[in-house]
């Protein structure tokens, strides 16, 4: 019993930190309805510029500034260069654009930095902790903090501001958002440039726990289940997907791996997306849509 | 094998008769040409893959681009085809190769219906699950338990002698014929059954598929049915790159980067389109080879292979982007407007004949 605690709060912490690559999606799904797949690769490149950064001498806050400013210029780029040209593209159409995004970042980022792995070290401890009789990794606490931290961050920041209201009034109808004052445009770019900075503190947290290296934009594979369970519009869905998924998938390596064979965390999560969308089509926090013929 | 039949322009009374003398012209053009040239490097890097990657953009393209249901999986169902073929053909008594191959595509079939279900009550991107699911699943089985590839050693199939009615087919020439009759064969069928009621329903569906269902379409049916008639488009194209192209092949080579390369040769060749496909292909296959001659004239042979894959990428994101802008529809419309007449294989629908506009 002890054990079996062990793995499902060992892994529900784990699935905190795939929710924190997955509020990246939402934040953007949100603010114009692209499902943005470069999110992954945004990620790996806000970890390496970051580290290496680091590496040459910068220090740990100015690296973190020079590379939101580069993330925020990207966000500017990808409004004017890919997404306004797009504007009447059909939702297939946008995903595939950031498809074609994902791999300029990864191309990019690997031509600028290399592809070699970085250590990244945020003083944050690896150390087994007890806590209420359950022995936990130290980092994985902290990192839920960090992920916890954001979240009510942009929780608070798109429920209860006007920069929040006009999000969502963009995302419901782009047409009314702008005949009432809303700038389409500068919406589009602050929700690019909050989910650069989700995928940069995103990128450290995964990149002290793992190395910087080029799996890190694959990550994105992790966080989708979770979104998909979560539903592309909440916040807060994510991150209880995220618990779901990374408890599920520590307890299925754990006790399934033995019966059906090694690698069953690789599809887990998305057969249980599956079954969670069976039971509800839009993700268990997700908005309904509505359609007329 | 040298083209198709003649009165093929007769049996297509909906559409131009140039249309059909174009496929012909161009199905031959494929069958004759490169054996006058007859290289092999032509066959075996070039032409087999491209035939094979169009085939597996004309399954994509049915789901997707006809029936508008957005798939992730498709190396997933290519991994079906080719590991069902291969043990259909090692394991059933009397199946050459042939009908193994067609016998795989309809195992691919029946795995598409499944993991299409869920599009019975999932819409849109949920629907990614559904696909992302069989992507990561197929391989990972494929590979788990040896008996799918005989006992061999982390699951690599190698394709048995290409052979056809006692013809030794077993040489570059030999596999890109076989190739290119199967596509062709598929291709023609594909393409009639789009220009039949059950495309026509694949399309309601996908432009609105609320409506589609109040013009009593039943949705259902014709959802399974594009994933069914998809999936064994991807199967046969599977089977094709285990047996006429790689030769051998492991389910790690069926990985979300071949989904991804398949969903750009529709897009690239243009959604909707069949001879989008085709085009959609060459340019996959072919842009590789021009980036690395590219990149080898100017940096000479020190040219760093890490750098040519990354700028490669980069090149590769940017066209795509680009394409999207510029073009929505994809190298076929770019094709179209080059042209001087309008010489479109598919979507009659566009220019429907004089009587039938008439009666609208």
């Amino acid at each position: 019993m002890q054990f079996f605690l062990e793995v499902l709060v060992a892994g529900a912490l784990s699935g905190v930190m795939y929710a924190l690559v997955a509020i990246g999606f939402v934040l953007i799904y949100r603010a114009s309805g692209v499902f943005n797949f470069a999110q992954g690769s945004m990620i790996l490149f806000a970890a390496l510029t970051f580290v290496n950064l680091v590496e040459r001498g910068v220090p740990f806050w100015l690296a973190f500034g020079a590379t939101l400013l580069l993330l925020i210029a990207a966000a500017f780029a990808i409004e004017r260069f890919v997404l306004r040209p797009l504007s009447n593209g059909s939702v297939i159409t946008l995903f595939l654009a950031t498809l074609g995004l994902s791999y300029i970042f990864e191309g990019l980022s690997q031509i600028a930095w290399g592809a070699q792995v970085h250590a990244l070290d945020l003083g944050i401890s690896d150390d087994p902790v007890s806590v209420a009789g359950l022995s936990l990794s130290s980092f994985d606490i902290a990192a839920t903090a960090i992920a916890g931290s954001l979240v009510v961050v942009l929780a608070l920041v798109t429920g209860k501001t006007n920069l929040g209201l006009s999000l969502r009034a963009v995302a419901a109808d782009p047409l009314a958002a702008l005949s009432i004052g809303i700038r389409l445009d500068r919406v589009t770019v602050i929700a690019w440039s909050l989910a650069g900075f989700v995928a940069l503190v995103a990128g450290l947290v995964w990149g002290a726990r793992s190395g910087v290296q080029f799996s890190l934009s694959l990550i994105v594979l992790k966080a989708l289940p979770v979104l998909i369970i979560g539903g592309f519009t909440s916040i807060g869905g994510v991150i209880v997907a995220g618990v779901l998924v990374g408890a599920g998938e520590n307890l299925a390596a754990i006790y399934l791996g033995p019966t059906i064979g090694n690698g069953v965390e690789g599809w887990f999560a998305y057969i249980l997306a599956l079954v969670f969308l069976m039971a509800r089509p839009t993700g268990l926090f997700g908005q309904r849509t509505w359609a007329r013929i | 094998m040298a083209s198709l039949p003649a009165p093929l322009a007769a049996a297509l009374p909906r559409t131009p008769r140039i249309r059909a003398l174009a496929t012909v012209l161009a199905v031959a053009t494929a069958a004759i040409v490169p054996f006058a040239l007859g290289a092999d490097y032509l066959f075996g890097a070039v032409l087999v893959p491209i035939l094979i990657l169009s085939l597996a953009g004309l399954g994509l393209n049915i789901l997707t681009g006809y029936a508008g249901q957005l798939s992730l999986g498709s190396a997933a169902f290519m991994a079906i085809g080719a590991f069902a073929t291969y043990n259909i053909h090692l394991r059933v008594p009397g199946f050459t190769l042939l009908p193994a191959i067609v016998a795989g595509g309809f195992v691919s079939a029946g795995f598409g219906v499944l993991f299409g279900l869920p599009s019975l009550r999932v819409k849109g991107f949920y629907l990614i699950a559904s696909t992302l699911a069989a992507q990561f699943f197929v391989p990972w089985a494929l590979s788990q338990y040896g008996w799918f590839s005989n006992g061999s050693a982390s699951g690599v199939i190698t394709a048995p002698p290409l052979t056809l009615g006692g013809f030794d087919l077993d040489n570059p020439a030999g596999r890109y014929a076989f190739t290119l009759g199967v596509v062709a064969v598929l291709t023609l069928l594909a393409r009639n059954l789009i220009d039949s009621p059950t495309g026509r329903a694949w399309m309601a569906v996908r432009d609105m598929d609320l409506a589609a269902a109040a013009l009593g379409i039943p949705l259902g049916r014709a959802k399974l049915l594009a994933f069914a008639v998809s999936s064994f488009l991807l199967g046969i194209a599977g089977a094709l790159w285990a047996f006429t192209y790689l030769g051998t092949v492991e389910p790690a080579g069926f990985d979300l980067d071949r989904s991804f390369q398949i969903l750009f040769v529709i897009i690239l060749g243009g959604l909707g389109s069949i001879r989008g496909n085709f085009l959609g292909a060459a340019f996959v296959v072919l842009l590789p080879v021009a980036l690395s001659m590219i990149g080898g004239a100017i940096a000479g042979p020190s040219l760093d292979p890490a750098l040519l894959e990354n700028a490669q990428k980069v090149v590769f994101g940017a066209l795509i982007i680009f394409f999207l802008v510029a073009e929505p529809d994809g190298l076929t419309k770019l094709l179209d407007r080059a042209l001087p007449y309008p010489l479109e294989l598919d979507r009659p629908d566009e220019t429907p004949p004089a009587g039938v506009a008439a009666n609208v």
